[in-house]
């Protein structure tokens, strides 16, 4: 078997990548005595001046990378609480004008469990179905929206397929309409072009450890022409123009700011090198039995791939893989034993979703690891369908959707 | 989740995986679970002629836990008459190999899996079956 340099492999950066070292050391600056740990709030001294500059820096820094005004962005504590202040703050503001919500089934929980808190709340949320390729059909978003809907909330790029939804279209369509658009952008930013400038996109949820920067901070921006109200979710002093109060985490908005930065300047070169190292990855696998890509690759962020390896329990195959990090849609160690929602929005069958690994690749992925990871997946899914009842009856030639399975 | 030491051996190298020919008139297979579920446990076991389970094969499609504790009953009911083995109690597997709460469900399974496997060799009518009639009969 070929060497990977780092054993594990990490190919789980989906779930979170690891700060990019230029991140951690702009973050350094910011904590002891000898560096900027003022409170950007003190206007009377120059620790706080030179904190507010730094902040501002990485305002500028973020509001970049997607072509937006530095004043649109306002800093909380990752892509969840952006979700929650977006989706609640509008939906605040706005009750009045009336209580109808859109969102879609494959959203991430941030927004979905947002949605039913406001359910509790006297809302009323449609959440529509997708595609088999994971996509929004627009007629079924057009048709979704009624005189009372003041929201659409939509991901830019879903976190378990990496499938790109059409958000310049979504957006075109809410502003034609009269309604607040709203887009959790965690898994896209830095990744594929987002231009606001262009995109009707009124609020939308950025996170910083996605994509090379600290844990515990993340923005929402905030359209200014035309201008979105938010009702603010988190009171106190008045920061963020009252959007969102609390001291400002200088270490990690100067985290957040550098992240973006290196963004911007790489992305390009980075998303072609992913796209290729991902076909590399597909290709290892594409002759292999009973193999099913999750979510259309032709609308796709580079650096994901979700497989299906049927007959192969997801979790039995994770725990094969123990030399390479990934994750499963197999949730079979809750209680609930429910697999993926989103892939079963996909409309994959249960065992199909039960099946699934997804392999995320990143910045320090390299062609070794790939190829590491293309052996040992073939190894360990032959060794685990040799002890499948399933992949027996499948080889016998047993229709597996005609048997009665005793269920329990 | 970190899994016993049991468990990962058993996993690693599982024991006793294979088929027999389920349409000989000595072997009694019990599939249980479902595919939907994320678990498929198809356990067989060769019965001698006076009732004594002489060998054991399984095949499993699941989690960590399942193939464990499918893998783990092969080993214990091969010597034991099918009135023990029907005596095996899913507690003593999840035990044995120190499951988690949420993966006692697997060693349910295996207990399933042996009752059945053992209830489709006694319908079969094989020679031990017959035997253990006439017993009941006579007593």
């Amino acid at each position: 078997m070929s060497k990977s340099e780092r054993v594990p492999v990490y190919l789980d950066y989906a779930a979170t990548t690891p700060a990019d070292p230029r991140v951690a050391e702009k973050m350094m600056a910011c904590l002891t005595m000898d560096g900027d740990f003022g409170n950007p709030a003190s206007r009377s001294h120059i620790f706080g001046w030179k904190a507010d500059e730094d902040v501002k820096i990485a305002r500028g820094h973020v509001a970049a990378l997607v072509n937006a005004d530095p004043r649109e962005i306002v800093w909380t504590s990752g892509a969840t609480e952006s979700d929650n202040l977006a989706i609640k703050g509008v939906a605040h503001f706005y009750r009045k004008k009336g209580k109808h919500i859109i969102t879609c089934k494959t959203e991430h929980k941030a927004v979905l469990d947002t949605c039913r808190q406001l359910e509790r709340e006297g809302y009323e949320v449609t959440y529509l179905d997708v595609e088999s390729s994971g996509l929004i059909n627009m007629k079924v978003l057009e048709e979704a929206i009624r005189e009372d809907t003041i929201l659409i909330s939509i991901m830019h790029v879903n976190n378990e397929t990496g499938v790109v939804q059409d958000i310049a279209a979504i957006g075109e369509l809410a502003r034609n309409k009269g309604v607040i658009f709203h887009c959790d952008a965690a898994q896209s930013a830095g990744k594929i072009e987002i231009d606001l400038e262009k995109m009707k996109v009124d609020l939308m949820s950025f996170s910083a450890h996605k994509i090379y920067g600290p844990k515990g901070i993340g923005a929402l921006y905030v359209r200014r022409k035309p201008r979105i109200r938010i009702e603010a979710q988190m009171h106190g002093g008045g920061h963020e123009r009252g959007m969102r109060s609390g001291t400002l985490a200088v270490h990690q908005i100067v985290g957040m700011g550098e992240a973006f930065r290196i963004a911007k300047e790489e992305m390009a070169a980075e998303s072609a090198r992913l796209l290729a190292l991902r076909e590399r990855l597909m290709n290892g696998f594409s002759d292999m039995e009973e193999i099913y890509v999750n979510g259309d690759l032709s609308h796709h962020v580079a650096g994901v791939l979700n497989i299906s390896f049927n007959f192969v329990e997801g979790e039995s195959l994770i725990m094969a893989l123990k030399d390479i990090a990934v994750s499963s849609g197999s949730a079979c160690t809750s209680a609930s034993l429910e697999p993926s929602y989103v892939l079963r929005a996909l409309g994959r069958e249960d065992e199909l979703a039960h099946s699934s690994i997804r392999f995320s690749l990143g910045r320090f992925t390299t062609e070794a690891d790939v190829d590491y990871t293309i052996e040992l997946v073939r190894k360990k899914v032959e060794k685990l369908r040799e002890l499948s009842p399933l992949w027996e009856m499948y080889k016998d030639g047993v229709d597996l959707s005609k048997v009665q399975w005793a269920a329990h | 989740m970190a899994y016993s030491d049991k468990v990962m051996d058993h996993y690693e190298n599982p024991r006793n995986v294979g088929s027999f020919d389920k349409d000989d008139s000595a072997v009694g297979t019990g599939m249980v679970g479902a595919p939907a579920c994320g678990d498929v446990m198809k356990l067989q076991i060769k019965v001698s002629d006076d009732g004594v389970i002489e060998d054991a094969r399984f095949k499993t499609y699941g989690c960590g836990s399942a193939i464990a504790s499918s893998s783990l009953l092969t080993e214990w009911v091969k010597g034991k008459t099918l009135q023990q083995a029907s005596e095996i109690k899913n507690t003593e597997l999840a035990e044995e190999l120190a499951l988690p709460p949420v993966k006692v469900h697997c060693s349910v399974l295996a207990e399933d899996a042996i009752k059945a496997a053992i209830e489709d060799y006694n319908s079969k009518g094989g020679a031990a079956a017959e035997a253990a009639e006439k017993a009941a009969d006579g007593s």
